[in-house]
């Protein structure tokens, strides 16, 4: 005889279904999750910065979904998730910032090196650190921060320092 | 670069029409039926360009962008007036679908006055505003570089497949099976493919045939081997080679490193386009432009690099016959 559900039984039976198709329903749509991540600053934190995103974050697994190819080569050193969020400068230079969370040091450094200098000048920041007119790339620890502003002006390099200075000390080696 | 021999482009552009422009003009056929034997006509990809595309800014100017769109469509076809070569590509009645690239983001996606530009002149050839939509893979990323989402109302759509869904069954060629998106099977019967000229970490460039990629539901399985042959595979897929009648390569701002993200110090305000209806002829001349471009900038070629873009010669071979990668096969119009 077919044991019906009886009441008693219903309410487990239909939480653990509920929560069975919660965790499949997100793992079909698989996008970035969103958090408030203590690695960026608030807007106005930084002189000039506003930020103007949610912060997304993709694991290593989705990374393809953000990154495409370039992906492979951030697998190859061990990424474990990468975190973003756009900032705005005096309203008018927009800003993405990049957190690639690493396995360890050696592969952020890794990455940092893997990627041709062009004419970018070294810095001091972090562990490593190299930027041009527009970008802003630096390592510490297993951390590896990139920072690309999509208008240029005589501004936007100090300004990238600013934001690429606080984002420092809130990076814990 | 000039052909020889021809006094004046009307002159050159009466004599040089590819097979395939030809058969379609003629029967409205789907572009490569995978039948048809080779053409032995050259492939042309016609590339036009405006140093004064920005203006004084830095953005592209509407105007400019839809001037230089009629240019080269009407250098492709041959054609004198702007809304001529769009009544010979589509019908109206259809639904036209046109596959952006935003994965690179603000700094290097398909240009918004681009695509705009394109949805004026098709409405201009009876496309009504809500049977275009345009797409990538995800709505977010879409509004993220400037456009609009809508999918609503009697105007021009705008979505990702995210929003849509990929079709349940897989489809497969050679070393591919996936799942196809949505808006290319149940929203559209022309699709227009509109990618960024890019280098690829792993492909060496990523034009008009990776753009397909944004396609499918697993892109992330066909990224080993230089991505080869899986780029190939993935446009031989059926209802993408027949429903594929145009490439317009947006070469505005393009990349030579570092790519398919957005590097500044590596990309460059190329102001040009790139038109053809053999998407292989125009990898490859995209590619050159690429080589060319990394080479003024003393870096190695992408095969000195170690990617070498060997999805092209795949895409060409007997297997596939896409379009040709012969460069003595392709005529490269600047205009």
């Amino acid at each position: 005889m077919t044991k019906l559900i009886t009441t008693g039984t219903f309410l487990p039976c239909f939480c653990t279904i509920a929560l069975l198709g919660t965790l499949l329903a997100s793992a079909g749509c698989n996008r970035a999750r969103r958090t408030n991540a203590q690695e960026f600053p608030a807007s106005n934190e930084v002189a000039g910065w506003t930020k103007v995103s949610e912060v997304r974050v993709f694991e290593a697994a989705d990374l393809w979904r953000y990154i495409d190819g370039e992906a492979e080569r951030y697998l190859k050193f061990g990424v474990m998730r990468v975190k973003t969020a756009d900032y705005r400068f005096q309203n008018k230079v927009e800003t993405t910032v990049d957190i690639y969370i690493m396995k360890d040091a050696d592969g952020a450094a890794k990455v940092f090196e893997s990627e041709p200098r062009g004419d970018a000048r070294q810095i001091q920041l972090g562990d490593a650190a190299r930027m041009s007119s527009q970008s802003l790339v630096f390592c510490k620890g297993p951390y590896l921060t990139r920072m690309v502003a999509f208008q240029d002006s005589a501004e936007v390099p100090q300004a990238l320092l600013a934001l690429a200075g606080n984002i420092e000390h809130r990076l814990k080696k | 670069m000039r052909e020889p021999g021809y006094r004046t482009r009307r002159d050159f552009l009466k004599r040089c029409v590819t097979g395939s422009a030809a058969l379609y003009a003629a029967g409205k056929v789907p572009l490569l039926a995978a039948t048809e034997p080779a053409s032995a006509a050259k492939s042309r990809v016609v590339i036009g360009r405006d140093p004064q595309l920005r203006g004084m800014g830095a953005t592209v100017d509407a105007n400019r962008i839809l001037s230089l769109l009629d240019r080269t469509m009407q250098g492709l076809f041959n054609l004198d007036h702007p809304a001529e070569p769009w009544k010979k590509l589509v019908r109206p009645g259809e639904k036209v679908a046109l596959k952006v690239n935003a994965l690179g983001g603000k700094g290097l996606s398909t240009n918004v006055a681009l695509v705009e530009a394109i949805c004026e002149r098709l409405q201009e050839a009876g496309i009504k505003a809500n049977d275009i939509v345009v797409w990538d893979r995800d709505t977010d990323e879409l509004e993220h570089v400037g456009f609009h989402a809508g999918s609503s109302g009697a105007r021009v759509q705008c979505f990702g497949t995210d929003r849509v869904g990929f079709e349940d069954d897989l489809v497969t060629y050679g070393s591919v099976g996936s799942r196809l998106s949505k808006i290319l099977t149940q929203r559209c019967d022309v699709l227009i493919n509109v990618p960024v000229l890019k280098d690829h970490d792993g492909a060496g460039v990523t034009i008009a045939l990776k753009n397909m990629y944004g396609v499918i539901h697993n892109p992330n399985k066909y990224h080993p081997n230089g991505c080869d042959p899986f780029i190939a595979d993935v446009n031989m897929l059926p209802e993408i080679r027949q429903k594929m009648r145009l490439t317009i390569c947006d070469a505005t701002t393009a990349s030579y490193e570092g790519g398919p993200g957005f590097k500044p110090e590596y990309s460059w305000k190329n102001n040009a386009l790139l038109i053809s209806q053999d998407p292989v002829a125009l990898d490859y001349t995209g590619w050159q432009i690429i080589e060319r471009k990394r080479a003024e900038k003393g870096l190695k070629t992408l095969a000195a690099d170690g990617r070498l873009p060997r999805y092209i010669a795949t895409a060409a071979d007997g297997q596939h016959r896409l379009g040709t990668n012969d460069p003595r096969r392709i005529a490269v119009v600047e205009i």
